[in-house]
């Protein structure tokens, strides 16, 4: 009986893949689906060309690990689980040397395992893929509830000085479009793009629309003994067993690879590496609405920013003149288009998220002529709507 | 000696200490692999952090990836699954791959993916001076244990083979000849090959424990007699077997999943 209850949950829960399976061979056919986030993200990064994925169970990233272990295979991929999340992103970072687009999916915990290899991505310039879907810390916390708090491990977890690229998509379908993303920009600028979800989303179904694979942009690295170069001081990038000899280190290195603890040598490494980053222009992408007449406005990200917009379009019908801005980049932080976003009327500036006040702190850094109130929400329950307008009107009030 | 070392070192002289053993193993794994004559460019010899890990990082003119302290066999399992046509060589030593990269190497082992493992065991921690190791002797002296280590060592070979190594050798550095046939022998061997070449370190181990390096040799020379080594540390060969490997399982897998649909792929 039991058994047979187990085996019927296993196969509603199942039942989608066997379908693209069969009837539609590789890739997911493009059209309409109601997926998890968490699959919509593992679907993503297949289209991506991903072809090694490597990690290690939790919550709430698991379901990227299964969904891949049985699709990868079927995509001419590999599939790996690692004995723990230190030899997942190990793994990964050897995979992408060996020629692979790779990616590993984890949650806070296993990121934090992961930094000391995150920052050896940065130092070779490894294009790989993190994946970490946030629940509520610190340490095991509320294992199974959504939080944003991995905000600023995202930007300086590792050690050393580097730039990191981190995307926050806030719906399942951004799930998707933004693997591919990080897929892109890691191939692109030749570094390690973390792709920064909530439980929430991974854990939430809803719509998910497959375009069609031509019209979807797939970028690769440019190989050593490629003739096209990139700008920006992007590196080709050598492959193992292609008689390139390369000499790969974590260790102070010339362009060459050849280890050199110079002190000019190694300033001029990581300021090459890091103005991949801060001199690009095409990586940073923002949200935002109604602000042109506002007085006010909310900012957010993830799955927070949902109910920060409906508390926008409420607030505007009882006459509160609120704009809206979400960040669908976290880092490098936008600084100047933030800025540029700011009018005079501007005097209010609410940053909701699922964390102790961390966007917030960057958001004081750069808007310097407005109120900045931060609208907080701990215990892993996503900010409602009503909170959020009763914030704004008791500060807007306040005021007049 | 001279054509070997301009056709597999990048440059020369390296910076071992004097009396150290990473330079005989140098040589011996230069003068296996010349004597496999397989292809130079399918080689990729992974090293972690440590002395040990200099060996081919940089002065072996192959594809060297040297890594991050204790994960060198994770890296080489992720760089072996991408491409199953290297042949990976991973370097590390007792602390490095004993210590903090345990875990990988025991779950390595059970995978039996295509690896080589040369472990270099020299008792000690030697790149940061000398401190207490998983394989340090009880009761002998480091700068971290000045009373005596109070621990006991591993045994790597039984560990491994435990494990599920399916080739396991141990040798010391006073015997290059039978380490380059058991060099050649692990390259070609298809499963997860281990090899535990016990080294000296005088400059660190040595100096606080009397030993200097004639008498590394005299105690090497002492084990390698199959006579004189009775309840020492055995040497040799002890594992060599056939057991279904990693990458052919993932790519048994491939086929399996790839079957299914009823269109073949690649």
């Amino acid at each position: 009986m039991e058994y047979q209850t187990f085996f019927s949950f296993f196969r509603i829960y199942l039942s989608p893949i066997k379908k693209y399976q069969e009837d539609y061979g590789i890739l997911m056919k493009p059209g309409r689906y109601l997926v998890l986030g968490d699959i919509a993200c593992a679907e993503g990064a297949i289209y991506a060309g991903c072809s090694l994925f490597a990690g290690y169970p939790i919550t709430p990233a698991t379901e990227i690990a299964e969904y891949l272990s049985r699709r990868l295979p079927e995509c001419n991929g590999y599939f790996l689980q690692m004995e723990d999340e230190i030899a997942s992103s190990a793994a990964i970072i050897g995979a992408s040397w060996a020629g692979a687009k790779a990616m590993t999916a984890t949650s806070g915990p296993g990121f934090s395992l992961m930094q000391e290899n995150i920052s050896y991505a940065y130092h070779t310039e490894t294009p790989i893929v993190i994946v970490v879907v946030q629940r509520s810390g610190p340490s095991t916390g509320q294992a199974t509830y959504p939080a944003q708090q991995e905000f600023y491990q995202a930007r300086y977890g590792a050690h050393g000085d580097y730039e990191s690229i981190v995307l926050s998509p806030n719906s399942v379908q951004e799930a998707f479009d933004m693997t591919i993303r990080a897929f892109n920009l890691s191939e692109m600028y030749r570094l390690p793009v973390i792709l920064l979800m909530d439980g929430a989303i991974g854990h939430m179904r809803e719509e998910l629309i497959i375009p069609k694979p031509e019209t979807i942009q797939i970028e690769y690295r440019y190989k050593l003994g490629d003739p096209q170069t990139r700008e920006n001081q992007i590196l080709p990038m050598g492959q193992f067993g292609e008689g390139h000899k390369l000499l790969v280190t974590g260790s102070a290195h010339e362009i060459s690879g050849k280890r050199n603890y110079a002190p000019e040598v190694h300033s001029a490494t990581i300021r090459r590496i890091c103005s991949k980053i801060s001199n690009a222009s095409d990586i940073i992408e923002i949200e935002s609405r109604y602000l042109d007449d506002a007085k006010a406005v909310i900012i957010s990200y993830g799955i927070s920013a949902r109910p920060a917009y409906g508390a926008v379009l409420a607030l505007r019908k009882k006459g509160i003149k609120v704009g809206f801005i979400r960040f669908k980049t976290l880092w490098p932080f936008p600084d100047i288009i933030l800025q540029k976003l700011m009018n005079e009327d501007i005097n209010h500036v609410f940053v909701v998220e699922m964390n102790n006040g961390m966007a917030v702190r960057e958001v004081q850094r750069v808007i310097k002529n407005a109120k900045i109130i931060s609208v907080t929400q701990l215990g892993g329950v996503i900010p409602s709507m009503e909170s959020i307008i009763k914030k704004v009107e008791a500060q807007m009030e306040c005021k007049n | 000696m001279q054509e070997l070392m301009k056709k597999y070192l990048r440059y020369l002289p390296h910076r071992f200490c004097a009396g150290c053993g990473n330079g005989i193993v140098l040589n011996c794994f230069v003068r296996a692999i010349d004597q496999l004559k397989l292809d130079t460019d399918s080689y990729l010899c992974v090293s972690g952090i440590g002395c040990s890990s200099w060996i081919p990082s940089p002065y072996l003119n192959l594809d060297t990836f040297h890594t991050l302290h204790g994960r060198a066999i994770a890296y080489a399992t992720g760089a072996k699954v991408a491409n199953n046509k290297l042949n990976v060589i991973v370097f590390t030593g007792d602390g490095d791959g004993a210590g903090i990269g345990g875990n990988h190497l025991i779950h390595a082992a059970r995978r039996n993916i295509d690896l080589t493992v040369l472990l270099l065991n020299n008792y000690t921690y030697g790149m940061t001076g000398g401190q207490v190791a998983p394989t340090t002797p009880h009761a002998s002296l480091t700068s971290t244990s000045p009373y005596g280590n109070p621990e006991r060592p591993f045994d790597l070979c039984k560990l491994v083979e435990a494990a599920g190594a399916t080739y396991v050798a141990r040798w010391t550095v006073f015997q290059p000849r039978a380490l380059i046939k058991s060099m050649k022998e692990a390259i070609l061997h298809k499963g997860f090959s281990f090899i535990e070449i016990l080294s000296p370190c005088p400059t660190e181990y040595g100096r606080r424990n009397q030993l200097s390096i004639r008498d590394y040799l005299n105690y090497f020379k002492e084990l390698s007699n199959p006579q004189g080594n009775g309840s020492k540390i055995p040497l040799g060969v002890f594992v060599k077997k056939e057991a279904p490997e990693f990458c052919m399982q993932l790519n048994l897998i491939k086929m399996k999943a790839q079957g299914k649909r009823g269109e073949k792929i690649d």
